[in-house]
C-alpha cells in the first residue's frame, strides 16, 4: 500500500480554482438526489454531468477509469445475482434460473446511479485538497470532531500500517508462520491489540505536540477561500439539475 | 543575576500503577541560559519536560512559567506559545500535509494572518536550512530531515525558549552536525536533554545530572572520549 494520494487535488481548472466550500455544497445537492431516483432515465441524466464536471475538471482520464473500475467491482457482484432474483418477465435462462426484465432494469439502474455518483464527487471532491478540505467542513458547520477524525485519520493510517508491517516483519523474523491453531489466534489477537495500544499511545502525543504549538481544536489553513460570482451560478445550476432530476424521478408520470 | 523563566520547585509525580518518577524535584532555568541535561533512561527528564509544558499535571509542586504560577490548562495556553518544544520523535509533531502547512501551524494558531504565517514559516524554514522545502510532504522526508522541520515548526512561533527532548535520537552523525551549527547560530535561552555528551557540550553552556527524580546537586563537566569513524588516523578536527 502506498500512502492515500491525492491525484486530482492539483490541477488549474475552473473547479480547482473553485471555493472548496461550493465544491463540497455542490457534491451535497447533486449526489443525495442520485443516490435515491428509482427511475433510470434521470440517473442517466446525472451521469451524463459528472462527466461533464470531470472534463471541466481536466482529471487524468486513465486514473478516472482506475477509480471507476473498482467500484464496478463491486457491481459485477450485483450483476451476477440481481436479474435472477428480482421477480418479473423472463428473458432468457441459464439452467433451471430465469433472468428478469425487471432484475436486469434494477441492476442497470444501480451501475448507472453509482457511476455517476462515483464521478461526481471525483471531481468535486476529488479536486480538493486535504489540507483545504478540514477548514472547508468546519467552516460549514460540520462539527470539529468529525473534521479532526477525517483529517487525522488521512495522516496517521500510513504510519499505523507502517507499524503493522513492522511488527509482522518482526514476528516473520522469529520464524511465525500464520496457520489455523491457537497460537496463530492469539499472535493476531496480540497484534491488533498492541496497533491499538500504539495508535492511543500516539494519539496522545500528537495531542501533546498540538497542544504546545497553541492549538485549541480550531484548524486554520494558508488557503484563503474565496466564492467568486462564477462559483454561485455554478452552485446554483447544480442546485437546479438536483431539481430537474428530483423532478423527472419523483413527480413526472407519476399519479399524485 | 537575570530573571528565573521557568522553574519547577518541589515536584513529584508517579504514573499510576508504578512508583514515583519525580520524588521533590527542583528546577531553574534563566533567561539567556543554556542548559543541558543528562540521566539514565527513567531517570524522569521526559516526564519533567511534560510537566513544565502541561501535559502531565504532577501530584504535588509547583509550576512558575516567566514569572507566573501556573495552575490551569488556560494559563498554560498562554506560556505555551513562548516556549518551543521539540519532541523526541518528529512523526509525533509532524501531522500536516505539506512542510509549509506544518511550520505555519503554530504562527496560525497564534492568530497571525495567512500572509505573516507563510512569510514566518519561510523564514523559519530558511534558519534550518530547507528553503524549498515548503511542498513537500512532512512524512516521507528523513529522518534528519523531519528533525530539522519539527525544529522550524518551533522556530516559526519565535518562542523565548527552546526545550528539546533527545533531538539527536535516530540521527546520522552528518545529521546530527547540521542540528548542532543551526542551534548555534540560535540565541534563545535552551533547556536540551540528551544522551550525547558530544551534542550537549556543542549546544549547552551548563550540564546538570538527573538521577532518581531527582536534579543531582553539582555541575558536569564535559571531557573528551575515544571515538570512531572512518579515516580516523588522519589528524582532523571536530
Amino acid at each position: 500500500m502506498a500512502s492515500l494520494t491525492e491525484p486530482f487535488a492539483s490541477g488549474d481548472s475552473f473547479l480547482h480554482g473553485m471555493d472548496p466550500r461550493i465544491r463540497l455544497l455542490a457534491a451535497l445537492v447533486l449526489t443525495v438526489p442520485v443516490a435515491v431516483l428509482p427511475e433510470l432515465r434521470p440517473a442517466w441524466l446525472a451521469l451524463a454531468a459528472g462527466l461533464i464536471l470531470v472534463k471541466m475538471a481536466r482529471l487524468n482520464m486513465l486514473m478516472a477509469l482506475n477509480r471507476l473500475m473498482v467500484v464496478n467491482l463491486f457491481i459485477v457482484f450485483l450483476w451476477l445475482f440481481l436479474p435472477f432474483s428480482v421477480p418479473g418477465e423472463p428473458v432468457f435462462d441459464i439452467g433451471p434460473l430465469h433472468a428478469t426484465a425487471q432484475g436486469i432494469d434494477r441492476a442497470l439502474l444501480i451501475t448507472i446511479k453509482s457511476n455517476a455518483i462515483v464521478v461526481s464527487l471525483m471531481a468535486l471532491l476529488g479536486t480538493i485538497s486535504i489540507q483545504n478540505l478540514g477548514p472547508a467542513l468546519q467552516q460549514l458547520g460540520v462539527p470539529d470532531k468529525l473534521c479532526h477524525i477525517l483529517l487525522f485519520t488521512h495522516r496517521y493510517i500510513f504510519s499505523i500500517y507502517q507499524e503493522y508491517t513492522t511488527m509482522r516483519q518482526a514476528m516473520r523474523a522469529r520464524g511465525f508462520k500464520p496457520r489455523t491453531d491457537t497460537h496463530t489466534y492469539r499472535a493476531f489477537a496480540w497484534l491488533v491489540g498492541m496497533l491499538l495500544v500504539k495508535s492511543w499511545d500516539r494519539a496522545e502525543r500528537v495531542h501533546g505536540a498540538m497542544l504546545c504549538r497553541g492549538f485549541r481544536g480550531r484548524f486554520y489553513t494558508l488557503a484563503a477561500f474565496k466564492t467568486r460570482s462564477a462559483d454561485y451560478l455554478f452552485l446554483l445550476a447544480c442546485a437546479a439539475l438536483s431539481a430537474g432530476l428530483i423532478y423527472l424521478g419523483f413527480i413526472q408520470g407519476r399519479p399524485l | 543575576m537575570s530573571h528565573a523563566v521557568i522553574e519547577l520547585s518541589d515536584i513529584s509525580y508517579a504514573f499510576p500503577g508504578r512508583g514515583e518518577t519525580l520524588k521533590g524535584l527542583t528546577f531553574h532555568l534563566h533567561s539567556g541560559e543554556k542548559l543541558g541535561l543528562f540521566g539514565p533512561n527513567g531517570a524522569g527528564k521526559s516526564t519533567m519536560l511534560h510537566i513544565l509544558m502541561g501535559l502531565i499535571t504532577p501530584d504535588k509542586g509547583e509550576v512558575t512559567l516567566f514569572g507566573a504560577s501556573i495552575s490551569n490548562a488556560k494559563a498554560f495556553d498562554a506560556a505555551r506559545l513562548k516556549i518551543g518544544f521539540l519532541f523526541q520523535h518528529s512523526d509525533d509533531q509532524l501531522f500536516c500535509p505539506t512542510v509549509l502547512d506544518d511550520v505555519a501551524f503554530g504562527p496560525l494558531n497564534q492568530g497571525l494572518s495567512r500572509e505573516q504565517a507563510t512569510e514566518r514559516a519561510r523564514e523559519a524554514l530558511e534558519t534550518v536550512g530547507l528553503a524549498g522545502f515548503e511542498d513537500r510532504v512532512p512524512h516521507r522526508l528523513s529522518g534528519g530531515e523531519k528533525k530539522l522541520v519539527a525544529l522550524a515548526t518551533i522556530l516559526s512561533m519565535r518562542p523565548e525558549i527552546l526545550v528539546l527532548d533527545e533531538p539527536t535520537t535516530g540521527l546520522s552523525p552528518e545529521a546530527k552536525d547540521r542540528l548542532v551549527d543551526i542551534l548555534k547560530k540560535l540565541d534563545m535561552a535552551r533547556l536540551v536533554v540528551s544522551h550525547d555528551p558530544d551534542f550537549l557540550a556543542a549546544t549547552t553552556d551548563r550540564l546538570l545530572a538527573m538521577r532518581d527524580g531527582r536534579i543531582q546537586p553539582g555541575e558536569l563537566k564535559p571531557h573528551s572520549h575515544v571515538h570512531v569513524h572512518e579515516e580516523g588516523d588522519v589528524p582532523h578536527q571536530h
